[in-house]
């Protein structure tokens, strides 16, 4: 992400424009009282009634052009503002999905939807956009008013200019208390954020244990703190606030205190007086809204900060600077000498194998053997600590990160379907590229075609998110056809098949084994899976503890064979 | 409900405005007292507002013009301690205002949690969850600004400007009226932005809802995006979304904005009036300049509180829309719940009928036709048939995820229907494919099958399903935390944690719906043999495609397309030579 002057100084000409409007229709607004006293001591205490046409044409005229100004400055900073906000959040979006999985397998996604939601929403009004218009403003403002005072009378103007320094040393200290409630208030934003969408996510392990009031308690904790820390802030406030508008009621007292005596002595008219005072109250509104001004602001870079904070994680996996791009990938997989550790604790221990293109890999072994670990490495998810995987004989490492990926079309164990339609879910990835044919023709590979034609819309039945309202089996089918819609020289399945019944199975394997051009890996727990396999792996504990083919693997008589036995029975 | 897309806004009704602020208004009565004395409070500052000018224009037309130097300070004393009073005053209608809001925020987050916990699967499947999450927080937040402003803008600035009026036209019934002649003007211009606006401020809080559930989803799917290697597609994706959101932003402040234009140029027409009425009119002389004076600033203060309702309604506007998103989902009649008269249901032993049961999900297409058996307690029930013929719907009817329209399920001879929920659920198990674990420890994650488990308890539990050695394997055994969703765990082991979770509560009846499909084959045997020690004599259910799972239950129900077609122990149906037997073909080969 750059930094935020240079999203700001992209929109400059409009900022400009909008400033511009902003000091024309402040200055213009500052005219007015100047009229308005000439009216009182010309017109009225002069006897000059000829001038009274001239002086309200231009009232007329300042109205007009006023109305237009305060339109555009509005308008302008209002769209800058969110549109900038959501340059920054398309950004930052383009960096969480550059991150590696490490960091979303340890980040909640709670709080990553309150920093790509809240805060930028809270950055682009207090940030960028409205609340800074009004901050410029009461700045100019404020200026042009102590400007103006000094022009009527220098004397009387000191007044103020001794009181208004107490009004900005407050907005400081005032922005500086708001920050740190803020950074609370923030943090148990996305803590609460984070109980609530586990709860709705989870939904059916709540209901299935009837732990409804558990968790209501658990959210009313975070709901009972949060409202502590809004009173907090409340708090803040209510000590500081009213100060502002407390000096904005004695600037006109002690205006009239001094300037009082002033006219008695004959040092200023009466119309000086009148219009200085009018001045006074042009100050009510800045110092109203200073408060609040400081408050946004100081909420805007609260979660600027956040926002930062998120925008300069590092992904764990970086692109290499200068990629081999393959001009065709063939599809040949080799593990050498292969060892990853995470978290200090040794997952694959020295794989070895070399799966030429267009072979099958099978992969066997107890739950947390490994086996998706293999996967993760290939798909570069994690780089292993040593020994290198190469694809077409090139390693990962110094492969374009999209080509490589782009190559291997995976079905995961824990299957993410996206709310869509069913035939978006299946052209996913290659958008465009895929026809409906395809998408047709790849459920029905998948055996997918006959639930599918059931369903109201058929393909165009929009599901749920992470596939709710399918079953398992169902979900499994769709991101079987998904893999294949993606047409990679390299398809993995990762126990893709679990929830299946035995005859989709079998059908689909048989179609698996048509595709003879493809190198296959496949991970899983029935033996029917595997057996048809050029090679299969048996992990154990990370390390391979027997390989071979089918028919090698049952005469070793060893972990695959008592698979086979447990599922089968005793077979010669 | 049909299901809705993060890319497709929802169904949300243009409600009542009047109904859902009255809504609102509702709250604020639980706090009457309060409200009357913040009423009180803001009287006094208002009186003192409007007492300031008057003052001021004493202090110019009498004081200064007479050279009465002692006047001045008497004066200027008396209005340090009215403003002295206004600042207390201020102080405490911010202080009270603050804690009836936020007291109100928590009532109403807490309303909306309460009943989302309520509500049932039908719901949760309908709406993304991006989508309800960003009612939960957002929209409740959203609605501060609003219940802050009915107390402190709506009456106040009405009676502040119903005084000014009275005050304008006792002083000069002619410059009152010169001045007000430009409000019809004010009044239509406003109107027409209440009007338009109203409804873009509603798309603009759908796409904004659109855009948070995008972000939602597109996070929790990471895994598949980066995989399929189509971050530039999501991009796009997400693109459109703040495209759209932006889109719906600027046509709402397009005309939201002119609010300001149209009082400047009403302000501006009213003061060339004023004064050319004041000279030509009038002929206003020296002598009653501060009384011009003190006029000007009265007319100055009607712009205020007609810009502060005006600020009030938009705000109202775009904050309904949101309060609607929150009572809509109040209002959502929960599907399962308990009945009038439900009873507590007894210990039971485990016994579970099904009579003429039908079921569909979308009241469109059947799942489920006419479905009818009996199950004794303690009986072990495999369901097996192809994927979609309805065996997790009869799973999910007997913890009563859902009702039934037609046909009778009856547990020990309750039916559901008349028992609570909680009390059904207590004694039941349900495992299903999706086993959502909780950032927490492990210990944490398996006692929440029983909340005063001991780790005994606990651990006897994990040892029954083989999940034990796994987790003394890592670094802080029980007490590991556990990411979201159990993310750094292979789907095997959260399946087994998932599994002792389920076994500490010791159901009475338990359903197995594909539990042990990620489980390797050597761990499932040892699972199986966990439970069967744990639950014997007790009633379950066990959905699986492996015939080594099916093989020892006591019955086999065979289901395709809705029915029941077979049903009889292992041994039974292979002799019968049907589905079943064609089955266990396929897969012996």
């Amino acid at each position: 992400m750059k930094k935020l002057i240079k999203y700001v100084l992209k929109h400059r000409f409009t900022y400009i424009f909008a400033i511009l409007c902003l000091f024309i229709g402040t200055i213009a607004d500052n005219i007015r009282p100047q009229l308005i006293k000439d009216i009182v001591d010309e017109v009225i205490e002069g006897g000059k009634p000829d001038l009274l046409p001239r002086l309200l044409i231009s009232i007329a005229a300042i109205g007009l052009l006023r109305t237009f100004t305060q339109y555009f400055k509005e308008f302008l900073f209002d769209i800058t503002g969110v549109k900038v906000g959501n340059e920054v959040r398309f950004d930052l979006f383009k960096h969480i999905q550059k991150l590696s999985l490490n960091y979303f397998d340890k980040a909640n996604t709670g709080e990553l939807l309150a920093r790509l939601k809240n805060d930028i929403d809270s950055l682009a009004f207090g940030g960028v956009g409205f609340i800074i218009m009004l901050a410029i403003e009461i700045l100019l403002h404020t200026g042009i008013v102590i400007y103006c005072m000094f022009g009527l009378s220098p004397k009387l103007a000191i007044f103020p200019l001794c009181v208004l320094p107490f009004g900005v040393a407050l907005a400081i200290v005032l922005e500086k208390k708001l920050d740190t409630v803020y950074d609370n208030l923030s943090e148990e934003n996305a803590e609460m954020n984070t109980v609530a969408q586990e709860d709705i996510a989870g939904v059916r392990t709540v209901k299935a244990f009837s732990r409804e009031n558990y968790e209501l308690e658990k959210f009313r904790r975070h709901n009972k703190k949060y409202y502590e820390l809004s009173m907090k802030l409340s708090k803040v406030l209510v000590r500081y606030e009213p100060l502002f508008d407390l000096i904005t009621r004695i600037l006109p007292i002690g205006a009239i205190l001094i300037g009082g005596r002033m006219v008695i002595s004959g040092d200023i008219s009466l119309g000086t007086l009148t219009a200085f005072v009018a001045y006074c109250d042009m100050l009510v509104w800045p110092m109203e809204c200073i408060g609040w001004v400081s408050n946004e602001i100081a909420s805007a870079f609260a979660s600027y900060k956040k926002i930062k904070k998120v925008a300069n994680e590092v992904p764990m996996i970086e692109a290499p600077a200068d990629p081999v791009v393959l001009p065709e990938v063939k599809g040949s997989v080799e593990f050498d000498n292969v060892t990853f550790t995470l978290d200090n604790k040794d997952i694959l221990k020295d794989i070895s194998f070399s799966l030429p293109a267009g072979k099958t890999l099978g992969i066997m072994g107890a739950t947390g053997s490994g086996k998706t670990s293999i996967l993760t490495l290939l798909f570069r998810f994690y780089d292993a600590n040593k020994g290198t995987v190469k694809l077409d004989g090139v390693d990962v490492k110094d492969l374009s990160l999209t080509q490589l990926r782009q190559s291997i079309a995976q079905v995961s164990q824990d299957v993410f379907l996206f709310s869509d339609t069913i035939s978006e879910n299946v052209r996913f990835g290659k958008h465009e590229g895929v026809s409906d044919e395809v998408v047709r023709k790849c459920l029905e590979m998948a055996q997918a075609t006959e639930f599918v034609d059931n369903l109201s819309e058929k393909e165009e039945t929009v599901i749920g998110e992470r596939g709710v309202g399918l079953s398992g089996g169902q979900k499994q089918r769709i991101s079987i056809a998904r893999a294949l819609a993606k047409n990679a020289p390299i398809l993995v399945l990762d126990d893709s098949t679990s929830a299946l019944d035995t005859e989709t199975e079998l059908e689909i394997q048989g179609v698996l084994n048509s595709l003879t051009d493809t190198t296959k890996i496949i991970i899983g727990h029935r033996i029917s899976a595997v057996r048809k396999a050029d090679e299969i792996i048996v992990l154990k504990d990370g390390a391979i503890a027997e390989r071979g083919t089918h028919e090698e693997l049952l005469a070793l008589r060893g972990l695959y064979y008592e698979t086979y036995c447990a599922q089968y029975g005793e077979v010669a | 409900m049909a299901v809705n897309s993060v890319k497709k806004d929802e169904n949300t009704a243009l409600a009542d405005k009047t109904k859902t602020i009255l809504r609102l208004a509702k709250y604020l009565l639980n706090y009457k007292g309060t409200i009357f004395i913040v009423l009180l409070v803001i009287a006094v500052a208002t009186a003192i507002t409007l007492v300031n000018p008057l003052i001021m224009e004493y202090a110019v037309n009498v004081c200064i013009v007479n050279k009465d130097y002692e006047a001045i300070y008497r004066v200027v004393i008396i209005a340090l301690i009215l403003n002295l009073v206004l600042f207390g005053a201020v102080k405490a209608r911010m202080y009270l205002m603050a804690k009836i809001s936020n007291k109100i925020l928590v009532t109403v987050r807490d309303e909306l949690y309460t009943h989302l916990q309520k509500l049932g699967l039908k719901f949760y499947d309908s709406l993304p969850a991006g989508k309800i999450l960003s009612r939960v927080i957002e929209d409740v937040n959203s609605l501060k600004g609003v219940l802050q402003d009915l107390v402190v803008t709506l009456l106040p600035q009405f009676i502040t400007l119903s005084a000014v009026l009275v005050i304008m036209f006792i002083k000069n019934p002619i410059l009152a009226a010169a001045t007000l002649v430009s409000t019809p003007l004010l009044i239509a211009g406003l109107l027409y932005i209440k009007i338009k606006c109203s409804e873009l401020w509603h798309t603009h809080s759908k796409k904004s809802s659109n855009l948070s559930g995008v972000i939602h989803e597109d996070i929790s799917g990471m895994r598949i995006i980066q995989g399929f290697a189509a971050e530039s597609e999501t991009e796009s994706a997400f693109d459109t979304a703040e495209k759209e959101h932006w889109e719906s932003f600027r046509d709402a402040v397009k005309i939201g904005d002119l609010f300001n234009s149209i009082i400047e140029f009403t302000t501006m027409l009213s003061t060339v009036c004023m004064y050319y009425v004041a000279v030509k009119v009038l002929g206003i002389t020296s002598a009653s300049v501060g009384t011009l004076i003190a006029f000007a600033t009265y007319a100055g203060m009607i712009w205020h509180p007609i810009s502060q309702l005006g600020n009030l309604y938009t705000n109202l506007v775009r904050n309904v829309a949101r309060a609607n998103r929150i009572f809509e989902v109040i209002d959502t009649e929960p599907e399962v719940f308990d009945r009038e008269g439900a009873t507590e249901l007894p210990e039971i032993s485990g016994q579970v009928e099904f009579k003429n049961v039908s079921f569909s999900y979308d009241d469109k297409k059947g799942v489920l036709d006419n479905v009818s058996f009996t199950v004794k307690p303690g009986e072990t029930i495999a369901l097996v048939g192809p994927t979609g013929a309805g065996k997790s719907t009869i799973a999910n009817l007997i913890s009563r995820f859902y009702d039934i329209k037609q046909g009778q399920i009856l547990i020990d001879g309750h039916d559901l229907t008349s028992v609570t929920v909680e009390s059904l659920r207590k004694q039941m198990g349900v495992m299903t494919q999706d086993n959502f674990l909780f950032t927490g420890t492990i210990a944490e994650n398996i006692r929440y099958g029983k909340l005063d488990a001991t780790q005994e308890e606990i651990e006897a539990a994990a040892k029954a399903v083989n999940a034990h050695e796994f987790i003394m394997k890592l670094e802080k055994g029980y007490e590991t935390e556990l990411q979201e969703r159990g993310a750094g765990l292979s789907v095997g082991q959260r399946q087994l944690l998932a599994f002792a979770r389920t076994m500490v509560s010791m159901p009475k009846i338990l359903i197995l719906d594909e539990a042990t499909s990620s489980i390797d084959t050597q761990n499932e045997i040892l699972v199986q043999k966990g439970i069967a020690q744990l639950l014997k004599g007790r009633t379950s259910f066990v959905i699986a495609h492996r015939l080594s799972t099916i093989k020892n239950a006591d019955r086999i129900f065979v289901v395709d397309h809705g029915r029941i077609v077979e049903a009889g122990s292992h041994n039974e149906l292979m002799e019968k030579k049907g589905e079943y037997y064609n089955l266990c073909m396929a897969q012996a080969v």
